[in-house]
């Protein structure tokens, strides 16, 4: 075990200063006015600017760790300033990794291009969950049927990310029902398709930097070359949509641990700097408690890193990384928890960091599989639980 | 005996504020917490019920009813389970009237009680929380000094409920060097008294609806009858147990609200092909919630009887409310998490509830009691 190189330390601290001018304050604004900033705020013209001049670092090649630990060192570093503008980060998010994979050729030109370079700030954004499953990935009810011109989806979705401003949202939905899972598929609506209706953007207790949005598909229609993959994908498991999104979950729930323990980390400092300056430090109590949350957010970032490096390394990381998950997303609602505890009402009365980071806290442990969903898979892995 | 029977009028002062929360406050708590306001109406309708004026003795012009913390957490735990932050705007003037019926002299009973006895709403508070992280109402900073035969006061007290509506409040002021809490006395102010300054508390986290303010008190004088209780004022240690007791109360009839809102989701809503309720982690979580909520109403009924039975309640008020604040959290957080993302939303009420939950249970002068 070694420390991080110094190319991905640069990354860091570039994260760090953009993060405190920037992202906290853009983070806050959002927060006091209960909406995400709109498409147009300086800041996203800021935040396409700032990744011109400073490519991602995944595209970094002088750094030698590999790609999950990098993200996972980044999105912590992230969070520590505000997790939901991380979310409403103009670029194609989450989706971009499986066009990557699963596209076709000219899939890849036509809805990735677009981002290379831009200018302008634009989104993209992936549609899997749905008002009768959340965690329950496989009991998605989105049809999608084949006719002479495309294919017509049917269907809801909700808590969708970016979905109202994105240039298209990839929607995951079932061409072939009697296959079951094997049957989900991945289709691109473009902005402005009229069958993608009733678009509303959700009131949240927390996270409001970024637009969680609920639609419905009614007989939306999409060309045929809108199926992700195109008609005849390869025959592998991981070609249907539902073996790239599940694939795709074992680096994006080490993500989202990274993510917590970001937030944790920023609700441990703000709560460590109130103790002092209260002057409840001295308190035996409040000290062993702030000790205690310190440990714990060491072990959770331990154990994200470790999922990392272990997907770095190829190798199986399913129960590490719902770990991960589960841990880091409980440090991060207890250490929020224990913050508003030690701060005491200071922070029940609003403009406190902590009361936003409990708010905010709360949806770890539920986006990316509910902490229930995250211990029935690594019950299943160490007793054979089943479903 | 032990008994954990309740009188034939303690059921029915319940079912009735059970009723009332149900189709009163509950129907209108998701509105009040966006509008961060109790519409005026329903402090009307909450007045007609005459709970205020209950236990104000006959010569006073009340009900005259015999004062029981039993009852108060009865009532509260009724309140709070239709919704804690339009319980604590709707009966803050409780927190005025009480304590005086409790602790005040007969003459500052006679003088200031009559006027809630009315059929036209009246609204006072009590002045108790102040800035301080982790505030302890033992290292309180606001201070009343003698001066000639009255007091002069003078800090700032925040969260008073409904404190922009109060034409009369109940502040506690730290009025001599004795230690900790037996130096604290209660004192009552005109709100429109030269140096108070009311003013709205923003941004609070949960129960928005109970108009939360901020009050300076920027050297009031106060005269030297109007310190509660008779000469020097009344010791404030049962008021504060009371307080407890109170918001204990409340807390437990929130958290019954969310259990009793999670059942019923938990078995119809199905994941991996079976309600989630048949799942053992959802199901035993629903158990603990359970265990947990009851073990909380009876630490707070030991308290209220011990109250009642006229012993210190001081220490078993302590006991109730740490027990409460540190499961009910617990209990509203499970509760959002059964819900997942659509208890996220502000649109069902599990987040608002925990939102409520976490500022009433870091927070002891809500209640009346």
């Amino acid at each position: 075990m070694s420390g991080f190189s110094a190319a991905l330390r640069a990354h860091i601290e570039r994260a760090r200063e953009w993060g405190r001018n920037e992202v906290r304050p853009a983070g806050l604004e959002a927060d006091r006015n209960a909406a995400p900033l709109p498409a147009d705020h300086p800041y996203f013209a800021k935040f396409v600017d700032f990744r011109r001049r400073h490519p991602s670092p995944a595209e970094d090649d002088t750094i030698s760790e590999g790609s999950a630990v990098r993200m996972a060192v980044l999105n912590e570093e992230n969070a520590y300033w505000d997790r939901g503008m991380g979310v409403a980060a103009p670029g194609p998010g989450l989706p971009a990794a499986i066009v990557a994979a699963l596209g076709t050729p000219e899939q890849r030109e036509r809805f990735l291009g677009p981002f290379r370079g831009a200018k302008e700030p634009r989104w993209g954004s992936f549609a899997l969950t749905e008002p009768g499953g959340g965690s329950d990935t496989a009991a998605f009810r989105t049809r999608a049927i084949r006719t002479d011109r495309g294919y017509v989806l049917r269907g809801s979705k909700c808590f969708i990310g970016n979905a109202a401003r994105a240039d298209w949202v990839l929607i995951q939905a079932n061409l072939d029902p009697e296959k079951g899972r094997a049957g989900q598929r991945a289709f691109f609506v473009e902005h402005g398709n009229p069958g993608m209706t009733g678009i509303k953007i959700e009131k949240k207790m927390g996270l409001r930097a970024y637009e969680s949005v609920s639609f419905i598909l009614e007989d939306c229609e999409v060309p045929h070359e809108n199926l992700l993959g195109g008609e005849q994908p390869a025959r592998t498991s991981q070609s249907s949509a539902y073996g790239a999104t599940m694939g795709s979950l074992n680096t994006t729930r080490v993500g989202v641990a990274a993510s917590a323990v970001g937030l944790a980390r920023s609700a441990y400092d703000e709560t460590l700097d109130i103790a002092k300056q209260s002057g409840s430090i001295k308190s035996a109590r409040v000290r062993d408690r702030l000790e205690a949350m310190r440990r714990r957010l060491r072990a959770a970032w331990l154990m994200t890193l470790r999922a990392a490096w272990k997907a770095d390394e190829k190798i199986p990381n399913i129960v590490d990384a719902s770990m991960a998950k589960v841990f880091a997303a409980e440090t991060a609602h207890e250490l929020a928890t224990v913050g508003m505890e030690i701060v005491g009402l200071e922070a029940g009365a609003g403009d406190c960091l902590v009361e936003k980071l409990f708010r905010d806290a709360k949806a770890l442990n539920i986006v990316e599989g509910t902490g229930q969903i995250q211990r029935i898979i690594i019950a299943r892995n160490l007793v054979g639980l089943p479903r | 005996m032990i008994s954990f029977a309740l009188t034939e009028e303690q059921t029915q002062v319940r079912d009735t504020l059970l009723s009332f929360a149900t189709s009163e406050l509950a129907t209108r708590a998701r509105s009040a917490d966006e509008a961060r306001l109790s519409p005026s109406e329903l402090l009307d309708t909450a007045w007609s019920l005459g709970f205020t004026a209950l236990s104000i003795p006959e010569d006073c012009g009340g009900g005259g009813a015999p004062r029981s913390l039993v009852t108060s957490a009865l009532m509260l735990e009724a309140l709070g389970y239709g919704c804690a932050g339009l319980a604590s705007a709707a009966f803050a003037s409780m927190l005025f009237v009480n304590p005086l019926i409790d602790l005040g002299s007969e003459e500052q009973r006679l003088r200031y009680l009559p006027e809630f006895c009315g059929e036209k709403r009246r609204a006072a508070s009590l002045a108790l929380h102040e800035g301080a992280p982790a505030f302890d109402p033992a290292r309180m900073a606001t201070r009343a000094m003698r001066d000639g035969k009255g007091w002069v006061l003078t800090g700032t007290k925040r969260l008073v409920p409904m404190g922009e509506h109060a034409s009369r409040l109940l502040v506690l002021a730290r009025a001599s060097d004795a230690p900790g809490l037996a130096g604290i006395r209660a004192f009552i102010v005109d709100s429109d008294a030269t140096g108070v300054t009311i003013a709205r508390d923003s941004g609070t986290l949960g129960l928005t609806a109970a108009g939360f303010a901020r009050v300076e008190l920027a050297q009031v004088r106060v005269p030297a009858d109007d310190v509660l209780g008779d000469g020097e004022g009344a010791d404030i240690r049962p008021l504060l147990a009371s307080l407890r007791i109170g918001g204990a109360a409340l807390a437990v009839g929130l958290a019954r609200a969310v259990i009793d809102f999670a059942i019923p989701y938990a078995k119809e809503r199905v994941a991996f092909g079976e309600p989630i309720a048949r799942k053992q982690s959802i199901a035993f979580m629903l158990a603990d919630m359970h265990i947990e909520c009851e073990a909380m109403r009876w630490m707070v009924w030991k308290a209220a009887a011990e109250a009642d039975a006229g012993r210190d309640a001081a220490k078993a008020s302590v006991l109730a409310q740490d027990y409460v604040n540190r499961h009910a959290v617990r209990i509203a957080d499970d509760g959002l998490q059964i819900f997942g993302g659509h208890g996220y939303i502000r649109d069902l009420p599990p987040e608002m509830w925990l939102r409520n939950m976490r500022v009433l249970t870091s927070h002891d002068a809500i209640a009346a009691a």
